[in-house]
């Protein structure tokens, strides 16, 4: 692991022990990274999902900053109330939202266009699990491209999840977002600089965390970090910057082939049993491909 | 002083007068006029608060719901289609006990589309947990703003309002209107004091979830939060009508039912066409009167009963439908259980719906039929469209 | 259990929940390799591994036993033995 030896000595945490979050949970990491680089001076805003509910049963709060949540798609709205308030109120508290991929994005889209359009000083990060976790494992517009989920099942006539995954930080960007960022809960020390650095540009900015899920994707728990780095090093998950619609910082990688990330959880497993299915892995692989290409994450490798 | 000014625009000059610090809302017919005249304020400077132009009555009211909790007095109006388009907020921002007052400019639910005046917006509602207070004219509607707030806010209370004009008939009439001075409000309504608030000094979670373990309770609390708003609500309209002179201070409010056999009940304009209709009436020699329901939210069933007494015969216009009931309409449900134990004939007669007009001439034959023993029936149908 | 108006908490109360009964296998620290680089601490999801004096220590009220720093550490000093009960 590199660039991960934060003192810890020096670390407040603002998210607590006591959670009910699987054991290995990636969007329960991703929580306390975020609390912690955003500091007490921050209010959190809520979308209804896996961490709303596995922090917050009544009275049971694992949040030690202020905390608000209201509804499931309406998380980019209450923030953007909320900054308003603090705004009229001369109030120096920054405002985050923490939502997950579901009410990312599929049904929270109108309320995160209005507070993009409008420009409010937010910052709106999401936890991508890549499927609604929280009801079971349905599939949403961030499930990647032949998951199997318990509403994109693989079967005799599906490969999974028909579609690819929704390229959000590019919507986000073409509203005129000044900072969108990708990062992952493998990255832990990038994760908690991007959410230092969107703090401290004005303007609605936004985060995609890459978050693995071991219960909806089929892995062992201690093996959380390891998911995280596979995605990145199979280029199926890029970690980068864009500072006002441009792309700036591309975390490299020397890849790996797709297979190696597929084949460690269930979701995939349909790929591989009961004979390998070579084109629709090929296609994965076209995906990363892609991706690879788009951002420019090889690393060159001399020959 | 009087001056002649439309309903939406009195609307408007009271909000201001309250000092909300966000306004957020989309517009919509026949909200329209309030929320431009608002926005207009803010860009003069007049109103010192933010206006959000939201994306939708969705985060309309979903922004107030955080700017509320931030410890803001906010401000919403919406109607119809944008009601029911925030209704998941509606349930949300009373069970999270947020102040938010919103003006409610009544208007009827598609399909089909229209965009005219009755109250099934406000009435489909009736169970989320805010009070709901309906003004007669633009005064009423005015000045029930100044007493909502201060309601809302009430520590024993902390319910959110729906201020009910209906649409186009109110909103969008130029009446007469005593406008109160700042001071005047200032002095009548004293700065948002939150319970809580968000607040990075004393940190606190919002909006948690509650498991069987103590969900009911919570709702039990709503509730009994509620039943308090009817002594609260009475207090505070004795304290606006001693300082501005102008008497709500009934959550119900009769007329001419001194003697009366047979009674009409209404809510919302429609009560001043009644009172036209009940003075010819009484003209003539019919023992006949009115009782104007001003708050749905809570339900003044004791008051009800109390001013109905002795009366045979009640005759309840209903501006909705609460479609599959046997009484046809909401108002006559709760009206029939305040009075059953006095066995009047009681009956629900739907009319004006989708801004169908009630004439005198209306109200005069469902008094008849009220007399008649005439069941729960729809008024002022054009029998010739449904061959 | 209070019940505040609109269901608001104060922090502190989820340390209420001893999430430790979960654990089935229980990490160990062994000091001789720990080069104390804090991996553990950072990513461990419970919050629960924090720097005690010269090491670091799990708080075993609310360790799930999940693994995650064993694996991740970088010198193989945290190793999961099957819990004692």
């Amino acid at each position: 692991m590199t660039g991960n030896t934060e003192k810890e000595n020096v670390s407040v945490d603002y998210f607590e022990s006591g959670h009910r979050a699987c054991g290995g949970c990636g969007p329960a990491l991703a929580g306390k990274l975020i609390a912690r680089a955003a500091g007490p001076n921050t209010i959190i805003v809520a979308s209804t999902g896996c961490m709303e509910v596995f922090s917050t049963p009544y009275p049971e709060t694992a949040w030690k900053t202020p905390w608000i949540h209201s509804l499931f798609q309406n998380a980019a709205a209450v923030a953007s109330g909320v900054e308003a308030s603090l705004k009229r109120q001369g109030r120096d508290e920054k405002v985050i939202v923490i939502a997950g991929d579901g009410a990312t994005f599929d049904i929270g889209m109108l309320c995160i266009s209005g507070m993009f359009e409008r420009g409010h000083d937010v910052t709106y990060i999401c936890y991508d699990n890549e499927a609604y976790m929280n009801t079971g494992i349905q599939r949403s517009g961030a499930t990647p491209f032949d998951a199997s989920t318990t509403t994109s099942p693989a079967g005799k006539l599906s490969n999974g999840n028909s579609r690819p995954k929704k390229d959000i930080p590019a919507i986000l960007a073409a509203h005129g977002s000044p900072y969108v960022a990708t990062t992952s809960i493998a990255t832990p020390k990038d994760l908690m600089d991007k959410v230092k650095r969107a703090l401290s540009i004005k303007g609605p900015c936004y985060i995609q965390v890459h978050a693995p899920c071991c219960t909806g994707w089929g892995f062992d728990g201690c093996k959380t970090m390891e998911l995280g780095r596979l995605a990145l090093n199979s280029g199926l998950w890029v970690n980068y910057e864009m500072v006002n619609g441009v792309v700036e910082k591309v975390k490299k990688v020397k890849r790996i082939p797709v297979d190696d990330y597929l084949k460690a959880q269930k979701r995939f497993r349909h790929l591989y049993r009961p004979q390998e299915n070579k084109d629709e892995i090929a296609k994965i692989q076209a995906i990363a491909d892609s991706n690879a290409q788009k951002y420019g994450i090889d690393i060159p490798v001399k020959k | 002083m009087l001056q002649i000014t439309e309903g939406s625009h009195a609307v408007a000059e009271a909000v201001k007068l309250c000092r909300p610090q966000v306004v957020s809302a989309y517009p919509i017919t026949p909200q329209t006029h309030i929320v431009e005249r608002l926005a207009e304020m803010v860009a003069d400077g007049d109103l010192n608060g933010e206006y959000i132009c939201v994306e939708s009555e969705f985060s309309a009211l979903s922004s107030c719901v955080g700017a509320s909790a931030a410890g803001s007095r906010v401000y919403s109006a919406t109607t119809s289609q944008g009601l029911a388009f925030m209704a998941e907020v509606v349930f949300n921002a009373a069970g999270m006990r947020l102040p938010i007052v919103m003006t409610i400019a009544n208007r009827a639910l598609g399909a089909p589309l229209n965009i005219w005046n009755d109250q099934q917006d406000s009435i489909f509602l009736r169970d989320s947990g805010w009070m709901q207070i309906y003004g007669e004219d633009a005064q009423e509607a005015m000045d029930l703003h100044f007493i909502a707030y201060k309601l809302a806010e009430r520590h024993d209370v902390l319910l959110p309002c729906f201020v009910c004009l209906d649409g186009f008939i109110v909103s969008h009439t130029f009446e007469p209107v005593d406008i109160p001075s700042q001071k005047e409000i200032d002095e009548f309504l004293p700065a948002f004091n939150p319970l809580h608030r968000l607040d990075a000094k004393n940190p606190m979670s919002f909006g948690m979830y509650a498991t069987p373990d103590c969900y009911q309770e919570f709702r039990y609390e709503i509730n009994a939060a509620m039943i308090r708003a009817k002594a609260a609500y009475r207090e505070i309209a004795a304290e606006f009508k001693a300082k501005f002179g102008r008497d709500y201070t009934g959550l119900v409010e009769g007329y001419r039912l001194e003697d009366a056999e047979t009674a009409i009940v209404a809510m919302g304009s429609i009560c001043g066409t009644a009172k036209d209709a009940i003075d010819e009436m009484r003209d003539a020699g019919e023992k006949v009167g009115l009782l104007k329901i001003r708050s749905f939210r809570p339900f003044p069933s004791e008051e009800v009963r109390t001013a109905l007494k002795g009366v045979k015969n009640i005759a309840v216009i209903e501006k909705n439908i609460s479609i599959g009931s046997r009484m046809l309409g909401a108002v006559g449900l709760e009206v029939k259980d305040a009075v059953y134990k006095d066995s009047p004939n009681i009956f629900s007669y739907v009319g004006g719906l989708g801004g169908r007009d009630i004439r005198k001439r209306d109200i005069k034959q469902i008094v008849q039929w009220a007399k008649e023993g005439r069941n729960d029936c729809f008024f002022g149908l054009r029998e010739e469209l449904l061959k | 259990m209070a019940l505040n108006v609109g269901a608001v908490a104060a922090p502190g109360h989820a340390r209420n929940n001893k999430t430790g009964s979960w654990r089935v296998f229980c990490p160990t620290l062994d000091t001789a390799k720990c080069n104390k680089c804090g991996t553990c601490a950072l990513i461990c999801p419970e919050v629960c591994i924090t720097l005690s004096g010269e090491f670091y220590s799990v708080d075993y009220d609310f360790c799930k036993g999940c693994g995650l720093c064993a694996e991740e550490c970088p010198k193989d000093a945290i190793t999961m033995k099957k819990e004692e009960k």
